[in-house]
């Protein structure tokens, strides 16, 4: 039998009303990620990863979720395009005891090339809803859930990273909607030599949501 | 900002920069915060630095004390060592400042210990 531990969801609490206008509150999409963090936790953990980065960590619930479950052995590094997401992750790991440095920059870009090769756990949950390109960014909620056609604008711009990015054992974990084409995002991802397992599903209200795991082909030959 | 942050952080987004590697610090505020001493993470983290601009970065916040100028043989033996290393990486904050582009001079700002990397349009 496995041993199941639990992810405590952490206290965010701090996240004021005002924050709210500019951040996305954490959602049952955020849940389903730390959820399928849990599941694959002792996995996490055989690894011994020393760099997690979540990109557009928002409120910073779920780097903070798996920073409480793993402990300070490894670095928690989060970047967000939105300066004050990038303050709020912060303060929701300083209230649950765990360090995260913030990066304000678009998806990897000021910390791509340093970072080649050294990502053990990499997270992103999407702007991923369906919309017309041009709201894509168009103010701070925006940049939190419009994601253009198919929804897959802003997520298929991370994509092509993702290899350089992960170390050899690294794993990524994406959130994505039925309408993302799931199916296509792992062709996609097969292409850049990655495997792919869906780790979780859920539908919550009409939103059909999945959490997809990604690892290099050799690592679950 | 966390020295450890400094250590991966490029402007290499702006076009026709090469390298965008080590941005310089301007520390107008540091803050020196207390975390528990891991012996077995630093050793491991050593690897992933880049010793230069981490020797650069300690110079540029004033403290570069008695870090040496190459990294030595041996160095996960060394406790003294680490414990060096240990406070300049995860010990000293740079709350605000900015950083220099290598290559253009171009200033991000560091703020509340966030360095904001944003671009504008016409440089990316």
């Amino acid at each position: 039998m496995d041993n199941v531990e639990k992810i405590k969801t952490p206290l965010f609490s701090n996240i004021t009303s005002e924050d709210l206008e500019h951040i996305y509150e954490p959602y049952e999409d955020s849940f389903l990620l730390i959820d399928a963090l849990e599941k694959d936790l002792h996995m996490i953990r055989e690894r011994q990863p020393s760099v997690c980065l979540e990109v557009g960590s928002g409120s910073g619930v779920v780097l903070t979720a798996l920073a409480s479950a793993l402990g300070p052995r490894c670095q928690y590094r989060a970047t967000d395009i939105n300066p004050k997401a990038c303050r709020v992750t912060r303060e929701t790991g300083k209230l649950n005891g765990v360090q995260i440095e913030t990066t304000c920059t678009d998806l990897v870009s000021a910390v791509q090339d340093e970072l080649k090769g050294k990502v053990d756990v990499l997270l992103f949950n999407p702007p991923y809803v369906v919309t017309p390109s041009d709201e894509i960014g168009r103010g701070d909620l925006e940049h939190t859930w419009a994601g253009g056609e198919r929804g897959r604008e802003v997520m298929d711009r991370l994509f092509p990273c993702v290899n350089s990015l992960l170390s050899p054992q690294g794993l990524f974990y994406l959130v994505a909607l039925k309408e993302n084409d799931p199916d296509d995002i792992c062709e996609t991802m097969t292409k850049f030599g990655f495997s792919n397992t869906t780790l979780l599903a859920r539908q919550t209200g009409p939103e059909k949501l999945c959490v997809l795991r990604f690892g290099h082909k050799q690592l679950f030959e | 900002m966390k020295l450890i942050t400094h250590n991966m952080l490029t402007s290499k987004g702006i076009k026709n920069v090469k390298e965008g590697f080590p941005l310089k610090i301007q520390a107008d505020e540091v803050k020196n915060v207390d975390i528990d001493f891991d012996q077995d993470f630093i050793s491991k983290m050593v690897p992933k630095l880049d010793w230069n601009a981490l020797i650069f970065a300690a110079q540029c916040v004033g403290h570069k004390e008695d870090l040496p100028d190459t990294l030595p043989e041996g160095y996960e033996n060394d406790e003294d060592l680490l414990r060096k290393l240990h406070h300049i990486l995860l010990e000293v904050e740079v709350i605000n400042g900015c950083l220099e582009c290598p290559e253009t001079q171009r200033k991000f700002p560091i703020s509340n210990g966030i360095p904001n990397m944003l671009l504008n349009e016409d440089e990316v």
